[in-house]
């Protein structure tokens, strides 16, 4: 295979959630993370996950990569049942998950080598091309800790993109970057994702981000965490996270998340 | 430069308080001897090869029971730390052997083993084993485990994962580890040696032994010289550099 070859096939994926629900035993009690969550995904559909800590949209995430397991309810990718972490569905967690004794360019190589049917010419190509995407071509060689924060989410992306999977999921990724950073990297996901067309399912309390960076915004509120209203952001891309239109769609996502809070802790 | 100037002006310091007190005589010179006479001591058996040869008989020993340990304690610390029983058994001994001062391995060693080489290489084995077998196995459960989801979501599984995430993922406590052995394989072994007489080579501890046998002071301060000079020169050269190096580049540092 071509490197042009394998970046023509461009798998996306229909994810469908249904009814999922999860509790957790901790110190304080049961916590019901997730109570009867549906959520259904197209083909290279751009969906925002957003709600306050707590309200199980990094578990509903987790449960979509597989490294959780429901409680009840079904996750279903083009209609199979997920059982386990696979290769379709990458992960990008909010702390760099980089490996600090390989070099930028073989950490994006760890995904590829486990990815069969490549030979190694053509996985070098690979990464070499999503270094590129994500323009740290010139850093291949460069050592993790050499690396700002935002390069490191940068090689994450790219580790992510590098085995082609169908659906990417992010779990915060750029939280602990600052502001000026984070507005970058919105521009840099927002071209790559138009490039590649990947599904991806982004989970983030920023309300702004949600709504620059979402085809559609899941509301979560907590205790039990629950999908309480979608939104569709109908706005072009690419979006800039400071433009009015967009701040409109943020107010009504942000006043709607308070409706939801005030109610949740009256019923407390 | 600054810090090599601090160091040496404490350590001059420390020379003249000793020679003070052996001039003023404070204590009988049988007691405390003057520096010189110990740089005497150990300028003497530099030159007759009395300390070569105790050195390399010592570091002989050393190194087998030390690489014994480590072969033996790192895999055994990674068995530890992945499976719960062998944690909830071979973990509580590793502990509680830990605890254990090495000396208190020396009359066993002597009824079972009697004067001999075997029973020496017994003793710093113990020494060594519990210890990295410990360190390895903290080293290890302190992986972050996001290392392990995000290799999982790749597509790494069992084997993959311990070779090519969790191993290196711990090194840098793996070496710590090592580091910990070394400074207790020397231990065990100056215990052993100062106990265990034998005639098949007279290491460090043995001439300590004899230093005191012979009421030569000057014998085993030079000595303990020489030993505390070793440790140094082990952490400074051997174990030092790396440590900070590993640190730095797992981005492990203080």
């Amino acid at each position: 295979m071509t490197l042009q070859q394998e970046l023509a096939v461009s798998p996306s994926a229909k994810l469908a959630v249904k009814n999922v629900s999860k509790t957790f035993d901790t110190r304080g009690g049961r916590v019901q993370a997730l109570d009867r969550v549906s959520l259904n995904v197209n083909e290279g559909e751009f969906v925002c996950l957003v709600g306050p800590s707590g309200c199980g949209k990094s578990t509903l995430l987790n449960i979509i990569a597989g490294l959780e397991t429901p409680d009840e309810g079904t996750v279903q990718a083009d209609g199979l049942p997920i059982r386990g972490p696979g290769r379709d569905r990458m992960v990008m967690f909010q702390e760099p998950a980089l490996f600090p004794w390989l070099d930028v360019f073989s950490n994006v190589m760890f995904g590829l080598k486990l990815k069969p049917g490549l030979a190694d010419a053509e996985r070098k190509e690979v990464a070499q091309y999503y270094l590129k995407l994500v323009g740290l071509e010139k850093f291949q060689h460069a050592n993790l800790h050499e690396l700002s924060g935002g390069m490191k989410q940068r090689v994450t992306l790219a580790r992510a993109m590098a085995p082609n999977p169908r659906v990417l999921l992010m779990d915060e990724p750029f939280a602990a970057l600052d502001a000026l950073t984070r507005e970058q990297l919105y521009g840099d996901l927002q071209r790559i994702w138009q490039e590649r067309r990947k599904t991806i399912i982004f989970v983030t309390h920023n309300v702004r981000e949600a709504a620059c960076l979402g085809d559609r915004v899941a509301l979560f509120s907590p205790h039990p965490g629950r999908i309480r209203e979608e939104f569709r952001i109908p706005l072009p891309r690419p979006r800039d996270i400071n433009s009015v239109d967009l701040a409109e769609h943020a107010t009504e996502i942000m006043r709607a998340l308070k409706g939801h809070l005030s109610k949740s802790e009256a019923q407390e | 430069m600054k810090r090599l100037l601090t160091a040496f002006l404490f350590f001059a310091a420390l020379l003249a308080a000793w020679q003070i007190v052996f001039v003023a005589k404070v204590w009988s010179p049988v007691l405390v001897p003057s520096p010189a006479s110990v740089v005497r001591y150990l300028w003497s058996v530099l030159r007759d090869g009395t300390l070569e040869g105790s050195l390399l008989v010592t570091m002989k020993r050393l190194l087998l029971g030390y690489v014994i340990g480590i072969a033996a304690g790192v895999p055994l610390g990674m068995i530890t730390a992945q499976f719960r029983a062998v944690r909830d058994t071979l973990g509580v001994l590793a502990l509680g052997l830990q605890g254990l001062p090495s000396v208190c391995w020396v009359p066993l060693a002597l009824l079972w083993f009697g004067q001999s080489e075997g029973a020496m290489l017994f003793v710093v084995v113990m020494g060594t084993l519990w210890s990295v077998i410990l360190a390895t196995e903290s080293g290890v459960r302190n992986v972050n485990p996001i290392y392990v989801r995000a290799a999982r979501t790749m597509g790494s599984r069992r084997l993959h994962t311990w070779v090519m995430v969790i191993m290196p993922a711990s090194l840098p406590f793996i070496v710590s580890g090592m580091k910990q052995g070394w400074a207790f394989a020397w231990r065990s072994l100056m215990a052993a040696e100062i106990f265990v007489t034998i005639l098949t080579g007279f290491g460090l501890g043995q001439l300590l032994h004899y230093g005191r046998e012979l009421n030569a002071m000057d014998q085993v301060i030079g000595i303990m010289v020489v030993i505390v000079f070793i440790g140094l020169l082990a952490d400074k050269v051997l174990f030092s550099p790396w440590e900070s190096f590993l640190h730095r580049r797992w981005g492990t540092a203080k």
